[in-house]
């Protein structure tokens, strides 16, 4: 068992994933075991088809493991989604076209079951300011750049105060620039919230400076091969990425994806 | 020794002005506006000309002024016959793409249904609105319902076909955020499916504002003593070239202006990008 703490926000327990069709089965995760602990930040790291993002879509309640066991705040992963605790960011920001940046954040207050208690939403405004979008309210999302349609997902997941965030890659489709940019923003927002994020990438660099911990998956079938520790102290400036530390960290992660 | 690479640090020489709104129209493509009506005006002319040059006798070829006479003079008798053109050309316009979206609506809903009916829709479309009318002029009379029925026909499948594409390309990330956000399938139907479909419903209505014309005339054509279609019939027998001439163009220019309407209507309503993830 890849163990982190007691009383986890996130539970697997020999998890295995098998997608079977007409030319065969598939087993895109198997036999994961993992417990992330409540306001973690754990990042997901491994080749193409190593069950990176099937992982996050067992947690949002988006796939049902074949064998194992999925425990979300202490429930099945479908009682999460349901109290609105789960916030889920995609590598596309797949924001509503029609919708303005604002209206797009208000969307989750707009659809599907109420929070129970109502005080625990965030103004959409307000998160528009936090994501650095101020003024951009009434844009549409053709009207914004990749970077900002991006910033406008993120404050969309982040308005019903989910207490996990689930992001695919969500920086994967930018540049570096703005990716070094959201990076600092990420880490600012997750220290501001508490919320535990799970965060899926390609990018050595990126998990290393994010993440507390990163979970080395290895391909075919997808399984755990480490949980490798980025002990480097909070706040991290992007200044950190030169410090020794940092490549240490890194360069055993590279060697370890070489083995995956 | 090569030189080294130079390159001058630029000062903004002016404060930068915010870009103009994306809907106003650039001066190019404002001159460029005139050209068709430049080019419609040449094209009158040079027929005017041949027509005279060569003296064509008015039953084959009127000129355009001999047109434009009669349209002054029978303006009473043709606006007479325009109104249930019109009237049968809007009522079976709305009353097509009515019918056509809730079916669309139903099959997006039972694929069941979708697969039973489809296939006859597409069969029913394959047949010549000009066998089609006869037939529904048998079943509902010599009235203005046959030339409506006929109408709503023609505008039917082509909505039917756009809508049922607009309702189901949904991006299948968009449905897998509203399935996070544990979102009812009204509300995705509402909030997702509905504005996802309007580019392709107004693709369809443009091509319907044109064709509901054109199937109120056809249905004229079967029998009918008022409208322009009827008209066009008779002007043609009495070989009444310049009345014929003027009234195609009193049904086209109805055309037009409700194509140009539903454009508007468009513009007004879809305002996003397409292709933008939706």
């Amino acid at each position: 068992m890849t163990s982190l703490a007691a009383a986890p926000a996130v539970r697997l327990d020999g998890a295995t994933v098998r997608f079977t069709s007409e030319r065969g089965s598939v087993t895109a995760l198997e036999n994961v075991a993992l417990q992330v602990p409540p306001g973690g930040f754990i990042s997901l790291l491994g080749p193409s088809g190593c069950g990176k993002s099937t992982l996050l879509r067992l947690v949002a309640d988006l796939v049902a493991p074949t064998q194992g066991s999925v425990t979300v705040l202490g429930g099945p992963p479908e009682r999460a989604r349901l109290n609105r605790e789960l916030g889920f960011v995609f590598q596309d920001a797949t924001l509503l076209p029609w919708r303005s940046a604002l209206e797009n954040v208000r969307l989750p207050l707009e659809v599907g079951p109420r929070k129970r208690d109502r005080t625990e939403q965030r103004r959409p405004e307000e998160l528009l300011r936090l994501v650095g979008l101020g003024g951009r309210e009434h844009a549409l999302p053709h009207e914004l750049s990749g970077g900002m349609r991006q910033r406008v997902a993120i404050a969309r997941a982040l308005v019903s105060e989910p207490r996990i965030l689930l992001m695919d890659e969500p920086f994967g489709a930018l540049d570096e620039i703005t990716r070094d940019t959201l990076n600092e923003e990420l880490l600012r927002i997750w220290q501001e919230t508490g919320t535990t994020i799970l965060f899926v990438t390609h990018s050595i660099p990126e998990a290393v400076f994010l993440s507390q911990y990163v979970l080395v998956l290895a391909t075919n079938p997808g399984r755990v091969r480490e949980l490798v520790e980025c002990d480097l102290p909070y706040p991290r400036a992007l200044s950190v990425r030169e410090t020794p530390e940092f490549m240490r960290i890194a360069s055993r992660l590279r060697a370890l994806l070489q083995t995956c | 020794m090569a030189d080294k690479p130079t390159a001058v640090i630029a000062e903004p020489a002016a404060p930068l002005r915010a870009p103009a709104p994306a809907a106003a129209r650039s001066p190019r493509a404002r001159s460029q506006a005139w050209l068709p009506f430049i080019a419609a005006a040449v094209l009158l002319a040079a027929w005017q000309i041949l027509a005279v040059v060569f003296s064509l006798p008015v039953y084959i070829a009127p000129t355009p002024a001999q047109v434009a006479r009669t349209l002054v003079s029978e303006l009473p008798m043709l606006m007479r016959n325009f109104v249930p053109t019109a009237l049968e050309s809007l009522v079976g316009f709305v009353l097509g793409n009515t019918i056509a979206i809730v079916v669309a609506v139903v099959f997006v809903h039972s694929k069941r249904l979708e697969a039973a009916l489809y296939p006859i829709a597409v069969f029913v479309n394959t047949i010549p609105i000009l066998a089609k009318a006869p037939i529904l002029v048998l079943i509902f009379g010599l009235g203005m319902t046959s030339k409506v029925v006929i109408a709503a026909f023609i505008c039917f499948f082509p909505t039917l076909a756009n809508m049922v594409r607009g309702l189901t390309s949904v991006n299948p990330q968009s449905l897998e955020l509203m399935r996070v956000l544990s979102a009812s399938k009204a509300e995705v139907f509402w909030k997702l499916r509905v504005p996802s479909s309007l580019p392709f419903l107004f693709s369809a209505l443009k091509i319907a504002s044109t064709t509901s014309v054109l199937g109120a005339i056809v249905g004229e054509w079967i029998g009918a003593d008022l409208g322009l279609g009827a008209l066009i019939i008779e002007a043609t027998h009495n070989f009444r070239s310049p009345l014929l001439y003027a009234t195609v163009f009193v049904a086209s220019g109805w055309a037009v202006v409700f194509f140009a309407v539903v454009s508007f209507a468009e513009r007004r309503i879809v305002t996003w990008k397409q292709g933008e993830t939706a």
